[in-house]
């Protein structure tokens, strides 16, 4: 496999339409299609399918819903610039229907977006944002007189494939915290019977979202997800196995307040209730928003909150303690009997040694016994003269 | 003035069998100077759990025991007065001198800072509940008191080098003024000692299994069994001198000690047992595992000498006396053995057998014991005049 | 002396020891009282998550280089306690081990350090006191000025702290001084261990016995998923606390009452013989061990009366050789 991403670029293939249509360089477009192939962990190949992908002019169809939330997925990816949105939507994706963006209204809107799901039956992906609420047959979240509900299962049921974007629809959210008197609901749990991938986060990673649909629009289907359905490329691991700050945690160097010396002095946030240690997400390495400089919660000084984990973020105490998932045995940890023993390697010739010690003994003993009862006649007669 | 003892000077020190144990002695000398240089660990297989291995279990704790020959016979001699055993009593000295001698050297050899032993003879420094002090200062002056015992007979080869009569006679009289209360404390400081090996095992705790952790009555088995198996050692080296050097047997003396031998083996047995039975401990005996398993060798070779011995017959034969010698002393360092190591846990995770270059120098001393012991029965009055003992 | 008289003087000889089996008995001595102001510390096996931050910083406070493993020393690979390690995190993990201080397919993780017993079978059987425990504090401290190397205490310690450098021709003794050794002294100027200072949950908790103890058993009363504020830190000043839910203990505190108690004690969920804790009573074997040692060895009086009566017999019996013509 070639590793170095100039070959892909060396490519003959004519990218001409795509540099017009994207308004790029080749160049500058096969470096793009390199680096997000790079951020799945895949080779030269797998960016060169996806430049060939992006190259085609027929880009998927996208249906787009909200459901109860703050539409902060949305925002997060308007300010994305890997690629930029504008490229996403105008030149990756035919997004077909999106309530925030599009541009038109009311009932014509509904119908652009039946008529895409009729036309793109069994081809276009769904997109869902926000949670949806279940509770009271779900009158808290109508959209045209529709329930979220409903609009998702109908939406649903012609789906290539589903996303739920943002921590709302991947697991309810905020509003599902306790008590959730609406119901929220996340939509895996939502459509049980569909498979889902989830890019949770509140709000999530957009290159999170992009990486899962690039790998969608090259392969035609999802990439590999854990249990919860979440891309293992971008969750699978736990936000404090990448953090820049564990070798204090592994030093047993905590900042305890803030503001405190060690927290002015970049220690673990671990003490302050960081969740990094059960949250899986690749902040990390991402950080945000293409910022630059660090910029994420726990590079700015402030303990992770676990927004993307269910049953953490918006349910534990922002400073309770995190339950520490890396710990777990038998990878690092001694167990009780383990002990540290030096090794001898001269086991079986101290055995020997010692048999032959013993065996001297016995040898001896046995010899002089013989000896003994020949003696016993004489002996016993000297005795008897005596 | 005293034609009792003899020297078998007239045979040659160097045989092949005296070298032989020369080479071996010095084999271990190569392997403590690694010790001394790179530690312990360098020659051992001690661990944080088994913090003692065969050089203290085999050197101190079974080498005194078969260093008891001395003890057993001054009690039998001047306790309970059986002047007939006189005889044995000088090469059971030999024998003890060098059980405790070794056991000393094996102990300062074992000590992981030795420079600092003579702390334990600085009265404000000491811990007087502590069992090895105890074992330390007892075992220290027995050495000294075992040196005493047997200066006569360095003092009567000393008159017969040329001009050291006149002053080995006067040496002799001063010391024989003395020499009883040298005795007594030859009898009292191995009771102690020995006894204590046995409370070694008390503040070992649950480490030491059930079947051997017999707490308040440990003395007393320890001493108990250090007894036999110095009766024991006494038969077994005779019996060795014997047909080694071709002398008269010593039959009729080994019988009575056979006799006092099944006596002890007879009230360690049933102090033993009692014991399991009051602890209510029978059932581990029956357990079926390594501890059960060891504990019923240890048995078998107790009750070996009690069976055998019984009949009279037996009791005459040099050859029965000898096995029967031989078994006590195999059971009863088989119950130090089992007690300190084999059936030793400190918990899971530790294990221990020596290493190589920790048997040999055990190997080694047993070796330099022997050589030296060939050396001081050549050189010096120690065993009894062929004439006389067979008269 | 004849037959009759030499089974007299073994029935003698029997009856004095059994005498003195007897009195062993009768005059072992208790376990010792905790010091007056025991300073120790509340392990929480369910509150710890293996971050071993107490054991690097142990390393730090005490100086102790980190433990390889097959040549590689990039990091501290410390299985047990060792000459290297006073204090190790090690775990305990039952079936798939999966989840925290679950009894079944669960693990649970336990702190091996010094227990600083209250009744210390190590100072017990050191013959020279170079361990000693503090009449006021009961640290069990150690002092290789006059340690001689022979490693009883290693025999005698239940469980099996203290650690010989074997691979040092000039080897010590190490165990844990609750970090109050000379040069380091850190309780003496008011602070606590490095272990407890560490310790990001509370799991580790330094404070007096008495209020670790009243600390434990306050928890130990709670409901099982109550809500409880956690001390860090020192447990007469914590520095900060934190909310957890209380988990299902186990009936009793480690180190209340086995062998004496200790001052170092432990908590946790899963049992403690789970956890390498070894099978002991209330009884300290220390205690024992001493009683018979003082019962027989006491201000040498039994000893003194043995040797008097044996110098008389031995003299009796010498000169009756020297008028038999004997040596």
């Amino acid at each position: 496999m070639k590793k170095n991403p100039d070959v892909a670029i060396d490519d003959p293939t004519d990218f001409s339409a795509v540099e017009r249509r994207l308004g790029v360089s080749r160049r500058t477009f096969l470096k793009f299609c390199t680096g997000i192939a790079a951020s799945f962990g895949l080779g030269t190949n797998a960016a060169m399918a996806m430049a060939k992908a992006i190259a085609d002019p027929m880009r998927p169809p996208v249906i787009w819903l909200h459901g109860q939330e703050c539409t902060g997925p949305t925002e997060s990816l308007l300010r994305s610039e890997q690629p930029s949105f504008e490229h996403l939507i105008l030149d990756l994706i035919s997004l077909d229907y999106h309530q925030t963006l599009d541009a038109g209204a009311g009932h014509r809107v509904e119908e652009i977006k039946r008529e895409a799901m009729q036309k793109y039956k069994g081809k276009y992906l769904l997109v869902v944002e926000g949670a949806i609420p279940l509770a009271q047959n779900g009158i808290f979240c109508k959209i045209g007189g529709q329930t979220m509900m409903d609009a998702t299962r109908e939406a649903a049921e012609g789906a290539a494939a589903i996303v739920a974007f943002g921590s709302c629809a991947s697991w309810g959210g905020v509003q599902s915290a306790s008590p959730n008197p609406t119901g929220a609901t996340g939509a895996p749990q939502f459509l049980k019977d569909k498979a889902v991938v989830t890019i949770p986060g509140c709000p999530p990673n957009p290159a999170n979202f992009l990486g899962t649909v690039l790998y969608f629009v090259t392969y035609g289907k999802l990439p590999p997800i854990d249990e919860k359905g979440r891309p293992k490329w971008a969750y699978g691991r736990l936000i404090h196995e990448n953090c820049y700050r564990r070798p204090h945690f592994d030093a047993g160097r905590f900042a305890t307040q803030f503001g405190d010396e060690g927290h002015r002095q970049g220690w673990c946030l671990y003490k302050l209730g960081c969740k990094g240690p059960e949250t899986y997400n690749n902040c990390p390495s991402l950080e945000y928003n293409n910022v630059g400089g660090g910029v994420w919660p726990i590079g700015v000084g402030h303990p992770c909150f676990g927004c993307s984990e269910q049953g953490t973020g918006f349910n534990k105490p922002m400073f309770s303690l995190a339950e520490v998932k890396t710990h777990t045995p038998p990878n690092v940890f001694p167990s009780i009997s383990d002990r540290q023993n030096p090794t001898s390697s001269t086991i079986v010739a101290a055995a020997a040694v010692a048999g032959a010690a013993v065996g001297a003994l016995l040898g001896a003993t046995v010899a002089t016994g013989k000896k003994l009862d020949g003696k016993q006649e004489t002996g016993q007669s000297g005795d008897k003269g005596a | 003035m005293n034609h009792h003892y003899q020297a078998l000077d007239n045979r040659p020190l160097f045989t092949p069998f005296f070298l032989t144990m020369v080479a071996i002695a010095a084999l271990g000398v190569v392997f403590l100077s690694i010790r001394f240089v790179s530690g312990i660990g360098s020659v051992t297989n001690l661990n944080g759990g088994y913090a003692w291995g065969i050089w203290v279990v085999y050197d101190i704790v079974v080498g005194t025991a078969l260093g008891c020959g001395g003890y057993a016979l001054a009690v039998t001699v001047y306790l309970f007065n059986k002047g007939k055993y006189h005889p044995l009593i000088r090469p059971a000295l030999a024998t003890s001198l060098l059980g405790y001698g070794f056991a000393a050297f094996g102990a300062f050899v074992d000590m992981g800072r030795y420079w600092n032993a003579y702390n334990m003879f600085l009265p404000w420094q000491v811990n007087p509940h502590s069992v090895m002090l105890e074992v330390g200062l007892c075992v220290a002056t027995y050495i000294l008191v075992l040196v005493i015992e047997f200066s006569p007979t360095v003092l009567e080869w000393l008159r017969k080098q040329t001009g050291w009569q006149i002053q080995a006679d006067a040496w002799r009289s001063r010391l024989d003024k003395a020499l009883f209360f040298f005795i007594a404390l030859g009898i009292l400081l191995p009771t102690m000692h020995q006894s204590s090996l046995g409370s070694f095992l008390i503040a070992m705790g649950w480490k030491v299994h059930p079947l051997w952790q017999t707490l308040h009555i440990q003395p007393l088995l320890a001493v108990l069994s250090a007894f036999t198996m110095g009766f024991a050692i006494v038969i077994f080296e005779g019996s060795l001198l014997t047909t080694g050097f071709k002398r008269h047997p010593e039959t009729h003396l080994f019988s009575g000690l056979g006799r006092i031998i099944m006596g002890l083996i007879a009230a360690f047995l049933v102090i033993r047992f009692a014991y399991l039975a009051v602890a209510g401990k029978l059932g581990a005996l029956f357990a079926f595992d390594l501890g059960s398993l060891m504990f019923w060798i240890e048995t078998a070779l107790f009750a070996y000498p009690l069976v055998v011995l019984a009949s009279p017959r037996a009791r005459e034969n040099g050859k029965q006396l000898l096995y029967a010698a031989v078994s006590m002393i195999l059971a009863g360092s088989l119950y130090r053995f089992d007690a300190f190591l084999v059936t030793f846990n400190p918990g899971t995770g530790y294990s221990y057998f020596p290493a190589l270059p920790e048997v040999i120098v055990t190997v080694s001393m047993i070796a330099a014991e022997i050589a030296l012991f060939l050396f001081i029965v050549k050189t010096f009055p120690v065993l009894p005049r062929e004439d006389h003992a067979a008269a | 002396m004849d037959r009759r008289n030499f089974f007299k003087a073994s029935l003698g000889g029997a009856v004095a020891s059994a005498a003195a089996v007897a009195s062993t008995v009768a005059h072992a001595r208790p376990n010792l009282e905790p010091a007056p102001e025991a300073i120790g510390m509340l392990y929480d096996a369910t509150l710890c998550v293996g971050c071993k931050a107490c054991v690097s910083k142990c390393k730090q406070v005490n100086g102790m280089p980190p433990v390889p493993m097959d040549g590689n020393t990039y990091a501290d690979f410390a299985l047990d306690l060792s000459a290297q390690t006073l204090n190790v995190i090690k775990v305990h993990s039952d079936g798939k081990g999966a989840v925290k201080d679950a009894l079944a397919d669960g693990f649970c993780f336990e702190k091996r350090s010094c227990m600083h017993c209250v009744d210390p079978g190590c100072v017990s059987v050191c013959p020279v006191q170079a361990l000693t425990r503090h009449p006021k504090t009961g640290i069990v401290s150690y002092n290789s000025d006059v340690c001689i190397g022979c490693r009883t205490c290693m025999t005698g310690c239940p469980y099996n702290v203290p650690q010989y450098d074997y691979n040092n021709a000039f080897g010590k003794i190490h165990k844990c001084q609750m970090c109050n050794q000379k040069g380091v002294e850190r309780i003496d100027q008011g602070m606590m261990t490095g272990c407890a200072e560490a310790c990001p949950t509370g799991a580790t908790l330094f404070g007096t016995r008495t209020a670790l103890l009243e600390e434990a058993k306050r928890r130990m009363a709670l409901k099982p998923g109550d809500i409880y504020h956690y001390p860090r830190g020192d447990i007469r000043k914590p520095d900060s606390y934190h909310e957890k839910a209380v988990p299902q203990y186990q009936p009793t505190v480690w180190g209340e009452k086995e062998a004496g108690g200790t001052n170092v004690m432990h908590l946790s969920a899963v049992p403690y013989d789970k956890l390498g804790m070894p099978p002991l009573g209330e009884r300290s074997f220390a205690s024992i061990s001493e009683g018979v040692q003082s019962t027989l060895y006491s201000y040498l009086a039994l000893p003194a009366i043995a040797l008097g009566g044996f110098t008389w017999l031995v003299k009796r019996n010498t000169e009756d050789d020297k008028k038999g013509g004997a040596e």
